[in-house]
């Protein structure tokens, strides 16, 4: 008789823990990886509603208006950006992803009256003819960056950090480095491109004021110009972006994605985005500046209600990077190419992952052509297709977050309050400083 | 603002009395159809950010010193500064050059794509930092990790260079004159070809300056570190 087996649980060397001690040790490299954290992070999915009942009066969810129009930029601008919804299309390098992607991205966005963002790599003309609204990003690495890009601009954003990665720069494996990459970043064709975890040209809050002054005068202080952080010191870091001239904050909280960086740093650096949106309003709150400079959240949103929750929190706009890709088909089991769905499981498999696991966009070897710059794989992005996905994507974010908005009894996203909100969790209720369901209890309010 | 000798083609700004903004926004926008092409800048006081982002062919004259940023995303303008300048003189410039009579604080000429800029003076540390094709000299030294991750250009400098010259160097290439008081990571010294000195003749003659040519040494990036190695870590 064979003695039964029992698999005891460990919780200390689990599965995962053994895998990543075990390819440590075969090939004494950390791992670099794509995407954002997916460790279990109190998120706004720990948040519930308190829609409108007796003591609230809701508005008909299919007749009445609900306006979403988001402003940004008021502070010092003489042309602020004005969007249909509050939710824009995070900064993405043409590098990291494909023309076409960025393509893609930019007519989904235009169709929606949305922005979209440059990234670590330039401006392309492709996301500049299909971007209406195009926010050019000024990153430390400066790959691409250059005046005639600067004018042709609706916004600049000045990004000192990203959630996935505070702290650190990036690094674009030689993979990517195409002729046409490594030409838009004066490089030299598959190096393996280091971008810089410092801006060139400053250091420190007071030098960044000077910075943003600069760029204000190159622009003839027409368009906002953003400062982007990742979230950390949110507090200290929102009221430096405000003192040194920044019209609008980006705060990228620890569940914002990257193209590639250290496994390490995106699941071990930064604070979650529910607590790194509430440190943000209160940064502005404190400094008398809500209203005149506006917010804006990213870091793991992915439907209408997280989107309604940022709003209900305090920020005036989200913007998604992740989600955006996932809409354009990544992770997806399938691409689509002449009219047809083509399984791409093979593929994924050949990277070791599976589709709805894939994290592999550091390779280059993306399964849907997103991520990429092989010729090859591009041509399975239908940038057709794929922007049709994006539009109808945020067409359903925005048709949930106002029939949230509606239900609170809001004629405008921008009225949702704390107060339609209570947390389902004591992490939540704590980080977002919202009291926990049937309570009033709000961990750490009031000494307790 | 004022026209000086009474010629239409050149014009003072005052800055005692006029703004910053003011002369920015009519290098961009008045300028090109004003027939002006030369334009001195008195009472400069350090301000930062004087005659960034010109697109034009005009000289401009700053007299005295000036702050961050002068001449920053510079385009076809030749602009001069009579006086010493803070950091970043020239940062990410395209094209046309500046010269600095003085001397530079950090991080001159960073992230430059094209142009010439001289610094007749020294230079202090990260001098060409990121430099993605400029042209660079300076005629006395330079501080600290100058030419840190250069990628494309030239950086000559007719003095000495302090610890870290061209740490993390992609292609860009740098000559020194006087003593390396040390390399950066990846960065190593290598025999001067003819290119190499008909290159620094060329440089030094635009830049006003006249060595011996035999007195420079060239230091190019060893491309180790062009591919990620974990046996590297503590050199990226």
């Amino acid at each position: 008789m064979s003695k039964s087996v029992y698999i005891e649980p460990n919780y200390t060397y689990g599965d995962h823990t053994l895998y990543y001690i075990q390819q440590a040790a075969e090939h004494g490299l950390y791992e670099i990886r794509g995407l954002g954290a997916k460790r279990r992070l109190p998120n706004f999915d720990d948040l519930t509603f308190l829609t409108a009942s007796a003591s609230r009066y809701p508005l008909e969810g299919y007749r009445e208006k609900c306006e979403t129009k988001t402003v940004l930029g008021t502070r010092f601008a003489k042309n602020p950006i004005e969007l249909g919804i509050p939710i824009t299309i995070a900064g993405m390098s043409f590098g990291a992803l494909t023309a076409q992607a960025k393509d893609g991205l930019g007519r989904a966005a235009g169709e929606m009256g949305t922005s979209t963002t440059t990234g670590d790599g330039g401006m392309t003309p492709e996301e500049r003819r299909s971007s209406k609204t195009l926010v050019y990003q000024c990153l430390p690495s400066r790959y691409g960056f250059n005046p005639d890009d600067v004018r042709q601009a609706d916004a600049i954003e000045l990004v000192i950090g990203q959630g996935a990665k505070p702290g650190g720069g990036g690094m674009l494996l030689g993979q990517k480095i195409s002729p046409r990459v490594a030409r838009m970043r004066t490089l030299p064709e598959g190096v393996d491109q280091r971008s810089a975890c410092r801006h060139p040209d400053w250091t420190g809050s007071d030098d960044l004021a000077i910075k943003l002054s600069e760029l204000r005068e190159i622009t003839d202080w027409q368009v906002p110009i953003y400062v982007k952080i990742g979230a950390t010191r949110v507090k200290n870091d929102v009221k430096l972006a405000v003192a040194a001239g920044a019209d609008v904050v980006v705060v990228d909280g620890m569940q914002g994605g990257t193209a590639a960086t250290q496994q390490v740093f995106i699941e071990h650096a930064g604070i979650p985005t529910l607590a790194a949106l509430r440190q943000a309003v209160e940064a502005l709150e404190e400094i008398d500046m809500v209203g005149q400079v506006q917010l804006i959240i990213s870091g793991g949103i992915r439907s209408g209600a997280d989107v309604a929750k940022a709003l209900a929190m305090g920020a005036d706009a989200v913007s998604i990077g992740q989600a955006a890709m996932m809409a354009l088909g990544c992770n997806a089991r399938h691409y689509h190419m002449d009219g047809q769905l083509v399984d791409a499981t093979e593929d994924y498999a050949a990277l070791g992952t599976a589709p709805g696991h894939c994290h592999h966009c550091h390779t280059g070897r993306c399964p849907v052509g997103i991520a990429t710059q092989t010729p090859e794989l591009e041509k399975r992005l239908d940038v057709e297709w794929a922007a049709r996905r994006v539009k109808n994507y945020l067409q359903t974010l925005n048709m949930e977050l106002t029939t949230l908005a509606r239900a609170c009894g809001k004629s405008n996203v921008h009225n949702l309050e704390r107060e339609d909100l209570a947390a389902l969790t004591i992490e939540a209720a704590a980080m977002a400083k919202i009291p926990l369901a049937g309570t009033d209890w709000i961990p750490g309010a009031g000494g307790y | 603002m004022d026209t000086m000798n009474q010629s239409a083609e050149a014009l003072r700004f005052d800055l005692g009395e006029s703004t910053v903004r003011d002369l920015n926004q009519y290098l961009h926008h008045e300028l090109a159809a004003s027939g002006v092409r030369h334009i001195e800048v008195t009472n400069p006081n350090g301000q930062h950010n004087i005659a960034v982002g010109v697109d034009a062919p005009v000289s401009v004259d700053i007299q005295g010193h000036a702050g961050y940023f002068v001449g920053g995303m510079n385009k076809q303008a030749h602009i001069t500064v009579h006086g010493n300048v803070g950091w970043s003189v020239g940062e990410n410039i395209m094209s046309g050059s500046i010269r600095v009579k003085g001397n530079a604080s950090e991080c001159v000429a960073a992230s430059g794509h094209g142009g010439l800029v001289v610094i007749e003076g020294d230079a202090s540390s990260r001098c060409g930092i990121s430099m993605k094709g400029c042209d660079i000299v300076v005629g006395g030294s330079v501080g600290h990790m100058s030419a840190f991750m250069a990628q494309a250009g030239t950086l000559v400098v007719c003095g000495d260079a302090d610890p870290g010259l061209g740490d993390s160097l992609y292609e860009a290439v740098i000559y020194v004159r006087g003593s390396i008081h040390g390399l950066g990571a990846d960065a190593q010294e290598e025999p001067m070809s003819n290119d190499d000195y008909a290159k620094v003749a060329d440089l030094l003659e635009r830049a006003g300056f006249d060595y011996d040519l035999q007195d420079f040494k060239r230091v190019a990036s060893a491309r180790s570190l062009y591919h990620w190695n974990a046996d590297h870590h503590q050199e990226y």
